[in-house]
Formats: C-alpha cells, sequence, structure tokens
C-alpha cells in the first residue's frame, strides 16, 4: 500500500476541477452551472489544504477557510441573481440569457 | 446794421411753414398772408440795406455778414500748390446786390399780391404750394444775389434753377407743363455745368472762391487781349452758365414753354428776376470778365443775335405769352449785349427797368387771360380796350417802355446800351437798332391784337361757360389754358385736376353747382378788369415802368446818371467802364434819335398792318410765308435740337442698351454659366469623389465590425469558453517553451 502523497491530492483535485470546468463550459442550467463552480472552488481547497498539510503549514488551511467564506458568498449573491433573473424570464436556460450580445 | 441774413430767410421760413403745414391745413387767406407778409418783410429789409447803402460813402457801400462754415478747409490742389479750399456761408450786399434786392423783393412782393386773387380759384392745398414755391423761390434768388463767393451763388443759382422746375411744372398733371418744367430743368443743367466748372477752375486758377479775393487776385493778372488763357476759359465756363439761365442762344428754347406755368410765375422768376441771373453773375463776375476781351466780344454777339432773333420770332407768335417769351429773351440779349461791350452798369439798369416793364407785361397779360377765361390766343381777342381799360392802360405804359420811347423808363436803360454799343462795335449797334424797329413793332402788334379792334373769341356768355367747365369736369379734361375764369364751374374743373381724388358723383355735383352759380356769373361774364388785389401791382408796376428809369438818366442828356453813380464802386478799376464818360453828347444825341426813329417806325408799321389795314396782313404772309412758318417755328431750334440732341442721346441710349443686352449682360451671364458649371463640378466631385471616400470607409468598417462583433455573443459560457482556450494556449505555450 503506497502512501498518500500531494501527487494523489493534486490528481484528485485535478480531476474534480476538470468535473467543475466541463460543468460550467455545457451545462445549460444556471443552477448546475452555480454548482459546478463551486466544485472547482473546492478542488482549489483541496490543493489548499493538502500543500499546507505537506509543508506543515497553517496558511493554506487559511486561505481554504477564505475560500470557503468567499464561495458561501458568491452562492448567496448568484442565487440572488438567479432568482431575479428567474422571475423575468422564466427560464433558468442560461442560452436565454443573451441581452449583452453585440 | 441790418441783419442781411434775414432777408432770405423770411421767405424760406415762410416757405417752409406753408409746404409743412399750410398744404394740409391752412386755408386760402392764411398761405398768402403768410407768404406775402414774408415777401414783404423781405423787401423791408432790403429796402433798409439800400437806404443804408445809399448814405454810405461810396468806398464803403458793403454790407458782410459771415453766418459761419460751410465746408472746412480742405487742402486741394490749384495751380499755386496746395491751397486751402473754404467755403463759407458769406452773404455780401454791396450797390449791384442792393439794387438786385431791391428788383426781386419788389417786383416779387407785387407779384404775391397778385397771385393772391389771381390762383384763388385753386383748391386750397395747391393754393398753399404755390406761395410755398414762390417764397422758397425768393428765398434762393436772395440768396443767391447776396451770395459773397461762388459757392454760395450756386446754391442760390440752383435753387432757382429747382423752384423754376417746380413753378412751371406747377400743373403737373397737365403732361405739356410737366415736359416744360422738365425741359427748363434739362436745357439748364447743361448751363450749370459750366458754371460748376468754371466755379472748380477759378479755385484752381486762384485758391479761392470768394469774389473780392478773386477779383483782387484777377486785378495783378494781364488782360488776355490776344489768346485765350485760363481766364478766358473761366469766363467761357461762366457765360455757358448765364446762357443757359438767362436763356440765350443756343439755351434759350426752355424759356418760351417755361409759359405753361401760371402767369404770376412767368411775370417773377421769367420775365423778371431769375432770367436776368446770368446777366447778374457776368456784372458780379466783372472783373474777371474784363480780363477776357474775347469773351466779352462773345457775349455782346450772342447778346445781339439773341435780341434781333427772339424779337423776330415775337413778331409772328398768336400765344399772347408765348410773345411775351420771346420778348422776354430779347431784352435779355441786349443785357449781354451790354455787358459784352463793358456797360455792366447799364446792363443792371436796364435789367432793373425792363423787370418792372417785362413784369407789368405780364400781369396785364395775366389779367387779359383770367378775363377772357383762360383765352391765350391773341386771335380770338381784340377790342377789349373798353372793358379793360386799367389793364390797356398800365400795359400801354409797359409796351412803350420796352420800345424805347421817351421819357419812359426802358428808354434810358436802352439808350444807355445803345451809346456803349456804338462806341464799342458799331456793327452791332445796327444789329440792336434793328432790334428796337421789331420790338417796337411786336409790342405794338401785341397791344393791337389784344386791346384794339373788335372782339374776335367766341360769346362769353356764362351759360355757354359753365356748360364747357362742367363738360370738362365731367371729362376729367383741363380747361386748355393756365388761367382760371370767374365763377364756381372753372373751380369744380380745377379741382379735377388737381384736387384729392374726389371722382365720380362729386365732381359731377360740383359741376352742377357751377352750373347754378351761372346766373350769379352773368353779371361779371363780359371781360372785365381784374379785382383791386390784381390791378394795384399793374398800376405800382406802371408807376415803376413810367418812372424807373428817371433813376438812371444818363449824364448825356443832362441827368444825374444816380443809378450809375451808386453802382461805380461795385466796377470801380475796370478799364472800359471809364469809357463811358468819353461818350460825346453829339454821338449820345445821335443814337438817341436814330433808337427812337427805329422804335416809332416799328409801331407805326405794326399800326399799319393790324390797325389801319389789316387786309395786307394775309397777303404779305403769304408772300413770305417760308419766313413766316420760320418764325413762327422759333427758326426750328426745337426742331433741330429734337432731330439732333434729343434723337440722338435717344439713339446713343438705345446702342448703348444693346451693348448692355449684349455685351455687358452676356458678360455676366457668362460668369454666371462659368460659376454654375464650377458648381455643378464641385458637386459632382463631392458627391462621388469625397463622399464616395467617406461612405467607403464608413461601410468597410461596418463591414468588418459585423464580422468582428460576432465573438460578442452576450453569452457567458462562450466568453468562459474562450477563457479556457486561451488559457490552455498560454499555458501550452508555457509548457512546450518552458
Amino acid at each position: 500500500m503506497t502512501p498518500i502523497t500531494p501527487y494523489h491530492y493534486l490528481v484528485l483535485s485535478a480531476a474534480l476541477f476538470t468535473t467543475g470546468l466541463v460543468g460550467v463550459l455545457v451545462r445549460r442550467n444556471i443552477i448546475v452551472v452555480l454548482m459546478s463552480i463551486e466544485l472547482m472552488l473546492n478542488a482549489v481547497n483541496i490543493n489548499l489544504a493538502a500543500f499546507a498539510w505537506e509543508r506543515q503549514h497553517a496558511v493554506g488551511q487559511v486561505f481554504a477557510i477564505f475560500v470557503v467564506a468567499v464561495a458561501a458568498a458568491e452562492a448567496a449573491v448568484g442565487l440572488g441573481i438567479i432568482l431575479a433573473f428567474f422571475r423575468n424570464k422564466e427560464t433558468l436556460n442560461l442560452d436565454d440569457l443573451d441581452i449583452m450580445r453585440w | 446794421m441790418t441783419p442781411l441774413w434775414l432777408i432770405p430767410l423770411i421767405p424760406a421760413a415762410a416757405a417752409t411753414v406753408n409746404g409743412l403745414v399750410g398744404i394740409r391745413w391752412f386755408p386760402r387767406g392764411l398761405s398768402a398772408l403768410v407768404a406775402t407778409l414774408a415777401i414783404g418783410a423781405a423787401f423791408v429789409l432790403s429796402a433798409g440795406v439800400f437806404a443804408g447803402l445809399l448814405q454810405a460813402p461810396p468806398g464803403e457801400r458793403m454790407i458782410e455778414t459771415l453766418l459761419g462754415d460751410w465746408i472746412p478747409q480742405i487742402p486741394l490742389a490749384t495751380a499755386n500748390g496746395i491751397g486751402m479750399f473754404k467755403v463759407t456761408w458769406l452773404l455780401r450786399a454791396d450797390a449791384l446786390a442792393a439794387v438786385m434786392l431791391l428788383v426781386v423783393t419788389g417786383i416779387g412782393l407785387l407779384i404775391h399780391v397778385y397771385a393772391v386773387a389771381y390762383m384763388r380759384d385753386e383748391p386750397s392745398g395747391a393754393y398753399a404750394r404755390f406761395f410755398c414755391y414762390l417764397n422758397l423761390f425768393c428765398a434762393f434768388m436772395l440768396l443767391l444775389v447776396l451770395a459773397g463767393n461762388f459757392v454760395v451763388l450756386f446754391v442760390g443759382w440752383e435753387g432757382v434753377g429747382l423752384c423754376s422746375y417746380l413753378l412751371i411744372g406747377f400743373w403737373y398733371r397737365k403732361t405739356s407743363a410737366a415736359n416744360a418744367g422738365r425741359k427748363a430743368f434739362i436745357v439748364n443743367r447743361i448751363g450749370d455745368l459750366g458754371f460748376l466748372l468754371a466755379i472748380f477752375l477759378v479755385f484752381y486758377t486762384f485758391g479761392t472762391v470768394d469774389f473780392r479775393e478773386v477779383a483782387s487776385a484777377v486785378a495783378a493778372r494781364p488782360v488776355e487781349a490776344a489768346g485765350l488763357g485760363v481766364l478766358s476759359a473761366i469766363c467761357l465756363l461762366l457765360t455757358l452758365g448765364a446762357v443757359g439761365k438767362s436763356a440765350q442762344i443756343p439755351l434759350f428754347v426752355w424759356l418760351p414753354d417755361a409759359m405753361e406755368g401760371p402767369t404770376p410765375v412767368s411775370a417773377l422768376i421769367h420775365a423778371a428776376t431769375m432770367v436776368t441771373a446770368g446777366v447778374y453773375l457776368i456784372a458780379r463776375t466783372a472783373a474777371l470778365f474784363m480780363h477776357a476781351p474775347l469773351v466779352m466780344q462773345a457775349i455782346a454777339v450772342v447778346g445781339a443775335a439773341t435780341a434781333l432773333l427772339a424779337a423776330a420770332v415775337g413778331l409772328v407768335q398768336h400765344d399772347i405769352k408765348r410773345v411775351l417769351a420771346y420778348s422776354t429773351i430779347s431784352p435779355i440779349g441786349y443785357m449781354c449785349l451790354a455787358a459784352g461791350v463793358g456797360a455792366f452798369g447799364a446792363a443792371i439798369f436796364h435789367l432793373a427797368t425792363h423787370a418792372f416793364f417785362k413784369a407789368l407785361l405780364f400781369l396785364g397779360s395775366g389779367s387779359v387771360i383770367h378775363a377772357l377765361g383762360g383765352e391765350q390766343d391773341m386771335r380770338r381777342m381784340g377790342g377789349l380796350r373798353t372793358r379793360m381799360p386799367l389793364t390797356f392802360a398800365t400795359m400801354a405804359i409797359a409796351g412803350l417802355a420796352l420800345a424805347g420811347i421817351p421819357p419812359l423808363s426802358g428808354f434810358f436803360s436802352k439808350d444807355e446800351i445803345q451809346v456803349r454799343v456804338f462806341e464799342a462795335h458799331p456793327w452791332l449797334f445796327a444789329v440792336a437798332l434793328l432790334t428796337t424797329l421789331v420790338t417796337a413793332f411786336y409790342i405794338a402788334r401785341l397791344m393791337a391784337l389784344t386791346f384794339m379792334g373788335s372782339y374776335r373769341g367766341g360769346p362769353w356768355s356764362p351759360v355757354a361757360s359753365a356748360a364747357a367747365a362742367s363738360t370738362a369736369a365731367a371729362h376729367g379734361v383741363r380747361h386748355p389754358a393756365d388761367a382760371p375764369a370767374h365763377g364756381q364751374a372753372q373751380r369744380a374743373d380745377h379741382e379735377v385736376t388737381h384736387g384729392p381724388a374726389l371722382r365720380g358723383p362729386t365732381s359731377m355735383a360740383r359741376s352742377a353747382g357751377g352750373a347754378g352759380d351761372a346766373a350769379h356769373g352773368a353779371l361779371r361774364g363780359a371781360p372785365h378788369d381784374a379785382p383791386w388785389t390784381m390791378t394795384l401791382p399793374l398800376i405800382v408796376l406802371a408807376v415803376g415802368a413810367l418812372a424807373a428809369g428817371w433813376a438812371g438818366v444818363p449824364a448825356t442828356m443832362g441827368g444825374s446818371d444816380a443809378l450809375g453813380r451808386f453802382l461805380t464802386p461795385v466796377f470801380a478799376g475796370l478799364a472800359s467802364n471809364a469809357a463811358a464818360a468819353h461818350a460825346g453828347r453829339g454821338t449820345a444825341l445821335g443814337v438817341m434819335i436814330a433808337s427812337v426813329l427805329a422804335a416809332v417806325a416799328g409801331g407805326l408799321a405794326a399800326r399799319y398792318l393790324y390797325v389801319t389795314r389789316p387786309e395786307v396782313r394775309p397777303v404779305l404772309a403769304l408772300r413770305w410765308r417760308g419766313l413766316h412758318a420760320l418764325l413762327y417755328a422759333g427758326f426750328r431750334v426745337d426742331a433741330l435740337y429734337d432731330a439732333t440732341i434729343v434723337r440722338g442721346t435717344l439713339a446713343a441710349a438705345r446702342g448703348l442698351r444693346a451693348i448692355d443686352l449684349r455685351v455687358l449682360d452676356g458678360a455676366v451671364d457668362g460668369v454666371g454659366v462659368i460659376a454654375r458649371t464650377g458648381a455643378w463640378l464641385s458637386h459632382m466631385l463631392d458627391k462621388y469623389l469625397v463622399d464616395g471616400v467617406v461612405n467607403a470607409v464608413a461601410r468597410g468598417a461596418g463591414r468588418g465590425s459585423f464580422l468582428v462583433r460576432r465573438l460578442q455573443t452576450g453569452l457567458v459560457q462562450n466568453y468562459a469558453l474562450m477563457m479556457v482556450l486561451g488559457l490552455f494556449a498560454f499555458l501550452t505555450l508555457y509548457l512546450l517553451g518552458g
């Protein structure tokens, strides 16, 4: 049984980030896109926590907690925007949100 | 000291009042009163000036009033380097001016009084207008007389010309009157141009326009006896001015036509005063003329020729006023002749006496015309001696004075001229003597045709005349002659012509009223002497025509020559003036006898042809019909001028019009076409080249942006994809390059 190294964490984090990124790019539901963003943030958090553990340094963990806080705020604001959008358009499809084009 | 400036100013003020206020609001009496009082005041002041000068010693007979500067100093080039052109309102009364003042204001006053009744049948607006013009004329004439320099004299000169124009064309609705006014004005322009050029030349030569300064400057120059120098040029130009104003050959054509004006105007302006302004100008600038003997001779010849030819034309005219018009040209020719031989004093003497008797003749003829209801043709007069005894008597005195019968005024003045002419140019004396004969003949003819024999005109039934007038009123035509007859009918007639635009029923009603007035007119229908305001001037003028000559009885006849001595200081120092003293008693007596004999012969010939044996006349007229027609047409000078100058001017005008149309308009149009073509080119350039470039740039930017702006989808995920792709690109570069 090989010991768990930062390399494993990095692979896990990259997989999770890629999942989130693809979710953001290909899904059309705004809420799913928001959730995918959460995935990407947490992939970053894994990285931060893994390096904090590896280096035995608390700064990484502190950053991770900051990211969690920002993510919470982002979720709150994002959901608010989504709610307002829904009230106007009665849809959650991102393809309908194109009034800012040329 | 008499306020000299008041003399022209009072009539001018009265003219202003009458012109601005009177035409609209004054009743007849008030406007006449204002005008007559003004000229009366001027007369009183003039008499004061005259008396003042009379008392002064000969060397100091002058009053000057400087009213102020008119044109301040302007540096202008003269013959002697840069001179200062400066004109002041300088009035100067010397003996010459004083005599003229008395003539102008005295005769002017009498004629104002006469016109009060004569113009009575005018509507009140025209009445006030008439007196306004008459006063304005007096003001300008007095300014002319009192002027101390050439420019002020020119102002008066032009002013009287203007008033002459206004008064000749007083009945401006009558085409012939309006044309006559224009003719007088235009013919006078020719002379005025000469006068104006003379003023320029005077300033250029002497550097001043003041009469006294010019005279003293001239005295220092030699007499131009041999050739024509600058002084002769000035005098020639002045002569041109005098010839125009005084109606001498070749510019006399306007004066006969000027008789279209009302008769008082003819008497005042075209007989007594304005037409003598030319003679006055020559006398005023006598110092110049004495230095140009060749020009003097020319003036003498022109004067003599005018005197004889005008008198000859007067022989055959039918219109009483035309006879008098030619009879005015003729004595003025005499005055020019006198001036031409250096007898300036005699010229002024004749001017003064002529003013009396010629004004009297005109006013008398006005009375006749008035009494006959506007008839001016002497063929339809006759036998008025018994009906108008006063007019006959006064006109007879004037006629005898004109003919030069002693001891009337005309005799002395004419005789003085003839003596001087005899001494200077015996052959011109022959012309003058012949003129005397012709003059006596035509004036005797006038008197015979008008007053002798039996009446040859139509009936003077008042009903007939009223009917004629109402017909005239209904047709809106003017009475053929200028003089209104008595009665309401003619007043209606005049109002049709001059009055406000009342037409149709109103004027018909007025003429009906005129016909109703005929019963009143029945008592006044036959010709009779005019009311006292018209006869009084006749009587006063007759006294003048009788007695005025006694002021200047030449010394050779045992007289005192008071006028001559009074005028002496003005012409003192002029070489040939002294010659008068050399006149031998025998010569003077011979000339006098010849002159009187010629006058008596002329008068007797007229008596023979017009009273004793009238049946001879048609035979003579037929035998000499060519000459008769030539004289009747005034030597066809009018036709000549019409054929040459008028037609020439018109042809030139037409030619210039053609040039204007073809060349000038063509050039202007060409410029227009060029401008239009250029504008069209510029327009095309703008539209297709400049606009094309601008549009192409815009279209290029539009097309380009159409491609690029497609990137801006507005879809968040597209942007995110771009970011990721960009991130990958950079990462790839980094990793591969790293």
